[in-house]
């Protein structure tokens, strides 16, 4: 399966895993978003070869303690101890962690509904689609229709989702309401 | 778009770096008289939608770039790009008849405590000294905060309860700038924020309720109770801690996950706001109907305060201009606006008070004389 960009939903061109104290961090970056993280990128169609800001933020990353953020060094310490993030992308590092706290501090709402970026439409398009994969699988264990259940499965793992997803949550349904218009 | 327009007030001027004794006047008298009626600071309460009991509605978004550290974690340059980014793309809706770029940072102090005075900044985003700015339309009543605790911070502002036109006029917005940056989204969290408690739809509805008859009855901590219910944040005028609440009670909601912003707006334009409003017109009229003589009392002898006083501090100036407003809400004062009394009530603070003067903020006996005269002559 075709790896998306960690920021946006198009292909990623560089795939990159740093490992520092014995932890690993993948980042995978579409062309565009590579350049504006400061991956130079040779030419559009050889291998990313990577050079400048991938060095810096792997020597910088040997200052950070482990399990920090592959993009800002921030960890859950620094969450806790202040209270706000460091980038984006730690949402995705700390995406359990986070997302506790964000379900505590929303009255349990755990799942966006609303607006959304106009390049976001195909994660949200795809979000929903998870979660409706997720119901059916579900519904299909209930009723023990187990072959139709092993379909269910495979389709979710082919859009990236995880067949726990279909149990994490009572009210993933919540997740293919997506209201308020698009950002459009 | 040109770079010339981009910074209007003069960039000799470092942040904090002015000698107090020498006068100087404040760049933002430019924004000249526009000020005050467009937001209907001046205008009367009658034509405003529930402009007796709500001073004024507000909707803030809040959004982040995508490649870029939160503004917590960010360096000085990626803060600087960050303002860059922002000011090469075009503001809707609003900003369209007119938009005025303030170099924050580069600002004297008395004047970024006059946005903030005008709800255009916030307390924190006047103290900060990283690189920040803020966009403000000519008419006053939006303003783009640039650098705030996330990178853009929209903001809309209406006297009385105008939620429902807001919320239209900052999505024409929010869709503008999506067409020229790439916001921070998450498909489970939404909208990703510095802090992690407004992720979602990064909104925050709040109105600034007038509740001067509800104080009187000492029913305020039954409203705080029944706001505490409805998970709203309840603050002060200035969002200053609730102690110091007064008369003035701003409600805002708290979750920002799991529901849509048009059904906030409306539980707020149909529930949640009127319920309030409710509250404090029937406790108005329980003040007329148990004891008529005394309200007039407590209304007239605020005015006569107001119109006879030589010095006059802050928290005795709002709460007697509170009286008034009650009053002229009752129909028991009927030569004075209530637009006239909403503007005052901005007039008085210090920054202001510098303003009017031309000059830097003073020390609070200059302050006091300067708002009794402000007073004395605006109610004459
Ligand atoms: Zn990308
Ligand atoms: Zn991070």
């Amino acid at each position: 399966m075709e790896r998306t960009c960690d920021c946006c939903p198009n292909p990623a061109v560089v795939h990159e895993t740093v490992v520092h104290s014995g932890i690993q961090t993948e980042v995978h970056l579409c062309a565009e978003h590579a350049e504006q993280r400061g991956y130079i990128l040779p030419s559009a169609t050889g291998p990313a070869l990577i050079v400048g800001k991938l060095l810096q933020q792997v020597q910088s990353a040997a200052a950070r303690p482990a399990n920090a953020c592959a993009s800002c060094g921030t960890t859950m310490a620094t969450v806790r101890e202040t209270g706000l993030v460091g980038c984006p992308l730690c949402y995705r590092h700390f995406e359990d962690a986070l997302g506790a706290v964000i379900s505590r501090a929303q009255a349990g709402a755990s799942v966006h509904v609303g607006r959304h970026p106009a390049h976001a439409a195909d994660l949200v398009d795809r979000a929903a689609m998870r979660n409706r994969l997720a119901r059916e699988l579900r519904e299909a264990v209930s009723r023990e229709e187990y072959e139709r259940a092993a379909k269910l499965r495979d389709r979710l793992h082919a859009i990236g989702g995880s067949p726990s997803d279909a149990f994490a949550s009572a009210d993933a349904d919540d997740a293919t309401r997506v209201e308020g218009g698009s950002a459009e | 778009m040109s770079t010339s327009g981009r910074e209007p007030i003069d960039d000799e001027r470092t942040p904090e770096g002015r000698g107090s004794q020498q006068p100087h006047a404040s760049p933002l008298i430019g924004f000249g008289d526009a000020w005050g009626d467009a937001r209907g600071d001046a205008r009367g309460g009658s034509e405003i939608p529930c402009g007796d009991c709500v001073l004024s509605s507000r909707i803030r978004l809040a959004r982040n770039l995508v490649g870029f550290s939160f503004v917590n974690r960010a360096t000085q340059s990626q803060l600087s790009d960050v303002v860059h980014r922002v000011q090469a793309t075009r503001l809707g809706g609003p900003f369209e008849s007119g938009v005025r770029w303030v170099n924050v940072q580069a600002t004297a102090p008395v004047d970024r405590l006059l946005l903030f005075e005008r709800n255009l900044i916030s307390r924190p985003f006047v103290e900060a000294t990283h690189p920040r700015c803020v966009a403000i339309s000519t008419d006053e009543t939006a303003s783009v905060m640039v650098n705030e605790e996330d990178h853009l911070r929209l903001q809309m502002l209406a006297p009385g309860l105008q939620l429902r036109p807001l919320a239209e006029r900052m999505f024409a917005l929010d869709s503008a700038l999506d067409r020229g940056l790439e916001f921070a989204f998450h498909p489970r969290f939404g909208y990703l924020t510095a802090c992690p408690t407004n992720v979602g739809t990064g909104i925050r509805v709040s109105a600034m309720l007038h509740l001067p008859a509800l104080h009187m009855l000492e029913e305020l901590e039954k409203v705080q109770r029944a706001a505490k219910d409805l998970h709203l944040a309840v603050r002060g005028f200035h969002g200053e801690g609730t102690d110091a609440l007064g008369d003035f009670f701003q409600v805002s909601n708290q979750t920002t996950l799991g529901r849509s912003e048009q059904d906030l707006v409306d539980e707020f334009t149909d529930s949640i706001v009127p319920r309030f409003v409710e509250y404090e017109r029937a406790a108005r009229r329980a003040l007329c109907e148990r004891d008529l003589a005394s309200l007039d009392d407590r209304v007239f002898r605020a005015l006569g305060i107001l119109r006879a006083c030589r010095l006059l501090a802050l928290d005795e100036a709002i709460k007697f201009l509170s009286r008034v407003r009650l009053g002229v809400a009752l129909g028991r004062i009927s030569d004075i606006p209530l637009g006239l009394v909403n503007r005052l009530l901005l007039e008085v603070q210090p920054a202001h008070l510098a303003r009017a003067r031309g000059g830097e903020l003073g020390n609070g006996r200059d302050d006091r004389a300067a708002r009794a005269d402000l007073i004395r002559a605006a109610l004459r």
